[in-house]
């Protein structure tokens, strides 16, 4: 299996254009995924009862193999970049919701109290003391969530989007390797690069884990 | 919407849909092969190796990268790429199921090994227990529940993604996925989503249930997904 080198320099400008369309939807699937969890995550943090009902229902969705997730959503949204976005945001969901309850969670009672006996109300503990609190928590599920859309944009292929994942089914079509070597390697490489970037924005938001560590 | 789930309802429990070669019972029969292969060998590679990154402290490195290694691997393309190099046989599939399984298993045997006190690490030493006395009487099966934790994780992924044997013209209940996708088939396809998602729950209820049965003195550890 070897690698056809002046292929890669003939499609530099499709290959600069899938990246930015895979990573396209990976971001805008986990910023979805932030905007959505945040809230229940509130709720199922604040209300016992819904805590397993919301738990286990994304547990549920994240077992539905993902290229079903996509097509099942064409009734809806069509072969369409919505599309790949929407069954994205679903898998995000998963970590994303579980992190953020068990980041609240393990905030210690007693700071919350401390706050409350300082008159600080419940929506303002929750963002001044809660949030920055559970960060560290929070933010490891946006890693995995990151990481994971970035991968999983591949399968969106099968309706027609799917960014990088195109070049698999180009490589697999007319049986040959370097495209999909291409794709695989670059999406490795642009999940890992986001990775990266996403542990520099938690130090820098948390900055007191730096200095009690030191 | 009413009208495809009275379809999909009546394309579940139609007779003739699970008989025959392509009817859902030999579907299911081999989907559960490709999961329950590709899981024991992925168990049978990566927990040797979890145990001994654990036990040793050395390679920590290793595990951690190799999770998030593992979640950014595309799946579709590792199919694909081991395809043209193998040609028509099952290993595109099995290597892929087994690549994507491994690091569950890998970092959650670590996560509890890591997870052992030390000081009974060190009362077991100090009682003259030997190395690999240790290891399997002591902290081996103080780390199990989160062992198990990363092995129902690993099957629910392996069973999730087995859907893609039928991208390379193979079996499973991704056949339904794939060839409905072809036929414009929605009531197929969302038949063939459905009965994947039903196999994963299961067996992830079969498990957590041998776990509670076995362990039953130890706190259950909740599902991490490292």
């Amino acid at each position: 299996m070897t690698i056809d080198w002046t292929w890669i320099s003939e499609h530099g400008s499709d290959l600069t254009s899938l990246t930015l369309s895979h990573l396209q939807a990976a971001l805008t699937a986990v910023l979805l995924g932030l905007l959505i969890s945040l809230p229940l995550a509130v709720l199922a943090h604040r209300v016992r009862p819904l805590r397993g009902f919301l738990l286990g229902l994304s547990n549920v969705l994240f077992t539905i193999p993902s290229i079903a997730v996509f097509v099942l959503l064409l009734p809806v949204s069509g072969l369409t970049r919505t599309t790949t976005v929407i069954g994205l945001t679903i898998y995000t969901l998963v970590v994303l919701l579980r992190n953020t309850v068990e980041g609240l969670d393990s905030v210690p009672q007693k700071t919350k109290e401390a706050a409350k006996a300082m008159g600080t109300r419940p929506m303002r503990t929750l963002f001044t003391v809660e949030f920055p609190l559970a960060l560290p928590v929070i933010m490891a599920g946006v890693r995995i969530a990151t990481v994971m859309s970035i991968s999983l944009v591949s399968v969106a292929t099968y309706i027609g989007d799917g960014g990088l994942g195109q070049l698999f089914t180009d490589g697999f079509q007319r049986n040959f390797p370097t495209p999909v070597i291409v794709g695989v390697v670059l999406t490795l490489l642009l999940a890992l690069v986001a990775d990266a970037i996403l542990v520099a924005v938690q130090r820098l938001l948390t900055p007191w884990t730096r200095t009690r560590k030191g | 919407m009413y009208e495809l789930f009275k379809n999909l309802g009546s394309w579940l429990v139609s007779g003739e849909q699970w008989t025959g070669s392509d009817g859902i019972g030999h579907r299911l029969a081999e989907h559960l092969q490709y999961s329950l292969i590709a899981t024991l060998v992925a168990a049978a590679i990566a927990l040797p190796v979890g145990l001994l990154i654990g036990h040793t402290g050395r390679g920590a490195f290793v595990a951690i990268n190799l999770s998030s290694f593992g979640r950014a691997l595309p799946t579709v393309g590792l199919v694909v790429l081991v395809f043209l190099a193998s040609g028509l046989s099952m290993w595109p599939v099995y290597i892929a199921l087994v690549a994507l399984a491994v690091p569950s298993i890998v970092t959650n045997t670590y996560a509890g090994m890591t997870a052992v006190d030390p000081e009974v690490r060190d009362a077991a030493r100090g009682q003259g227990m030997r190395a690999h006395q240790v290891l399997f009487q002591v902290e081996l099966p103080l780390a199990l529940p989160l062992i198990m934790t990363g092995l129902r994780l690993a099957l629910i992924q392996v069973v999730a993604t087995a859907t893609i044997a039928a991208y390379v013209s193979f079996g499973g209940l991704g056949r339904y996925v794939f060839d409905g996708l072809a036929q414009r088939d929605l009531v197929q396809v969302l038949g063939g989503a459905v009965l994947v998602a039903v196999v994963a729950v299961v067996l992830d209820l079969a498990l957590s249930g041998l776990q509670r049965l076995l362990f039953r003195h130890r706190p259950a550890a909740t599902p991490k997904s490292a």
